[in-house]
């Protein structure tokens, strides 16, 4: 079909004449095709479910995962790209090798929860540096009972779960934590499913865990969420307010889509998409556990994805910016 | 036999005890066999009501007719179960022809020397091989080589290669079990090969391919791992092209190249939720693929008992 359109006008007119015909028709989209995070995926499909219900346009969202997304969407598969991790280096390489240059846009955070038992007494609040002692991979197989922790907590084995390597999750974790990325002691329980976490924690009276706050707000029969030293010295509980009022840091992480910027700029379905996704992003995000940006917020990332500004704004790995800053940060590359 | 005739039995007490003896053995072995049988079955059942009644709350048309949502209460399996339905169909209709078609190759027409127990020892091997390493195949192979795309095509063509050794072997041992006679008669009133194969061999061995056929798509029903590897989605709330049209030539193959989404990635999406009432989706939707299977295995009991029936050696 597109090759009888193709020479149909290519016989009228010249080859340049022709090109300019058939670009458009190559560039414009049937079905928006995304990737990507898990993390991001229940914000998506919300997006994606109602957008699909008001305009017609056909929308899909896989679960690949955030690298296993941007693999596809560097090879130009997919045009919207899931991710809950800035893109890395080495993506950015093989996005340039095949011509395809990318939009960063934020759309929530999500607040990383620390849990302990309900039975635990005594650790209500921690500091990162705590943290730090009972994860880095200094500890592994030496910081094994709470009282090495912190003088003054009780002789209970410590018993530590958290998400596997392949998880955004954990690179955030250890990125904020450890202040090294995927630098994390080898023994401890990691699953995918955040789930089997709450349970572990759950079952365990000297367990601790991390995963997104929507696993914890399900579960607060079940767990303890704990409160975390910021860098301003207080201790903040988990919640949606203190994540989108900036307290809870560093824990708190965003959320992003990337968009291929050729197909972002030329296409309308995918303008009509994004400007639809940065409009609904807070109320859908709030109710599937994420915590959404401010409408200020929201309307500064829609002007900066009209400018359409390409690249990222973590050239280096950066740990509890503000929408504002990394908003900043990306026009100022 | 030597035994006995160098030492008769005369005494008939004894001869009563080895068999009392016997009786015992036998009645200790069908009691094992029971009781294993007795365990799985119960496991089961325990596993499936519990799946059942976890689900239970969704159970409904709406289930069926709905498209996956982020409210949980609304989303449903419309374009889980047709994506599963294809998909098998296009499974169906490449793995089981060439299955058959390699199984009789091999029992009937190989040659049996070093190469055909080369092929005889990988096939064997190939039905334990782990399903995902099938999807990294698929992914280099028919994706990215042949540029299927994440398609139908594609993941039936997947599924079709995880079913293919268990055709293969099962039709083997089908056609092994026919007894000589058989086919010594057919060939003794002048039938060629082929006419033995396709008139004799091939309807007797009709039993055991089904089981092997039907082995097979209940192991391709209820995969995930590959499928996810070709680049299945997870949300699709749309249905790919009607492969019967109003017009001539009546069918097309638009739906091949569709995007899709099955069964099991949608349990496995639900699963993984923080929200308690995606969990009773899960629960419902592994509840749904259970009695899919149960229902595939029913019909080929059904069909190999009136086959069998048939047969009159």
């Amino acid at each position: 079909m597109k090759y009888s359109k193709f020479t149909a006008w290519g016989l009228g007119a010249t080859l340049a004449t022709a090109f300019t015909f058939t670009a458009p028709a190559q560039a414009a989209v049937d079905i928006i095709e995304i990737d990507g995070s898990s993390t991001v995926y229940p914000i998506t499909e919300a997006i994606a479910e109602e957008f699909q219900k008001e305009t017609g346009i056909k929308v899909t969202v896989g679960v690949s995962g955030t690298g296993g997304g941007f693999k596809k969407f560097c090879r130009g598969d997919t045009v919207i790209s899931d991710a809950s991790r800035p893109i890395k280096a080495k993506e950015i390489q093989k996005c340039e090798e095949a011509g395809i240059s990318f939009i960063e846009i934020p759309v929530a955070f999500d607040a990383l929860t620390v849990v302990v038992n309900p039975s635990n007494d005594w650790a209500k609040e921690l500091s990162p540096e705590e943290l730090k002692k009972m994860w880095e991979p200094a500890a592994q197989g030496k910081i094994t009972n709470w009282n090495q922790v912190r003088p003054g907590f009780p002789d209970v084995p410590l018993k530590l779960y958290g998400p596997g390597a392949d998880s955004g999750t954990f690179d955030y974790f250890t990125e904020a934590i450890i202040e090294e990325s995927k630098a994390i002691r080898g023994d401890f329980t990691a699953s995918e499913d955040d789930n089997i976490l709450v349970q572990g924690v759950a079952g365990d009276k000297g367990g601790i865990g991390y995963f997104g706050l929507a696993y914890y707000e399900e579960n607060k029969d079940k767990l303890t969420g704990v409160k975390i030293k910021n860098a301003q010295g207080e201790f903040i509980a988990p919640s949606l307010e203190n994540a989108a009022n900036g307290k809870y840091n560093p824990l708190s992480r965003p959320l992003f889509i990337y968009l291929n910027a050729t197909k972002a700029a030329f296409d309308p379905k995918i303008k009509k998409f994004v400007e639809f996704y940065l409009k609904h992003a807070g109320k859908m995000s709030a109710e599937v556990g994420y915590v959404p940006f401010s409408d200020k917020e929201y309307a500064a990332i829609l002007n900066h994805y009209k400018t359409l500004k390409t690249g990222t704004a973590f050239k280096k790995p950066a740990i509890g910016l503000s929408v504002h800053e990394i908003l900043s940060l990306s026009a100022a590359n | 036999m030597a035994v006995n005739q160098a030492k008769p039995i005369k005494d008939l007490g004894e001869v009563r005890k080895l068999i009392k003896e016997h009786k015992r053995n036998d009645f200790i072995f069908a009691a094992v066999g029971m009781f294993v049988i007795a365990s799985l079955t119960i496991t089961l059942v325990i596993l499936f009501l519990d799946l059942f009644f976890d689900g239970y709350p969704r159970f409904g048309i709406d289930f069926f007719t709905s498209y996956p949502s982020r409210k949980a209460i609304q989303a449903g399996i419309l374009s889980a179960w047709v994506g599963s339905s294809l998909v098998l169909l296009v499974t169906f209709l490449v793995a089981v022809p060439l299955g058959i078609a390699a199984g009789v190759y091999l029992e009937e027409y190989a040659k049996k020397n070093w190469l055909s127990d080369l092929i005889e020892i990988n096939v064997s091997n190939l039905a334990g091989v782990p399903s995902i390493i099938y999807g990294l195949l698929a992914l280099g192979l028919f994706v990215y080589s042949f540029d299927l795309g994440q398609s139908i095509l594609t993941a039936g063509l997947t599924l079709a290669l995880l079913m293919l050794p268990i055709v293969i072997v099962s039709t083997r041992e089908a056609i092994r079990a026919i007894p000589v006679h058989i086919r010594e008669a057919a060939f003794a009133v002048g039938a060629t090969k082929w006419q033995v194969v396709l008139n004799h061999v091939i309807p007797y061995s009709y039993g055991g391919i089904l089981t092997g056929v039907i082995i097979g798509m209940a192991r391709a029903i209820g995969e995930t791992a590959p499928v996810i590897t070709i680049g299945a989605l997870t949300f699709i709330a749309f249905l790919p092209p009607s492969p019967v049209g109003a017009e001539i030539p009546f069918v097309n193959f638009d739906w091949l190249e569709s995007g899709f989404t099955v069964l099991p990635i949608q349990m496995f999406n639900w699963i993984s939720r923080p929200q308690y009432e995606f969990h009773v989706n899960a629960a419902a939707v592994g509840a749904v693929i259970i009695i899919l299977t149960a229902i595939m295995n029913g019909f080929a009991i059904k069909l190999r008992y009136n086959v069998r029936k048939k047969i009159k050696w």
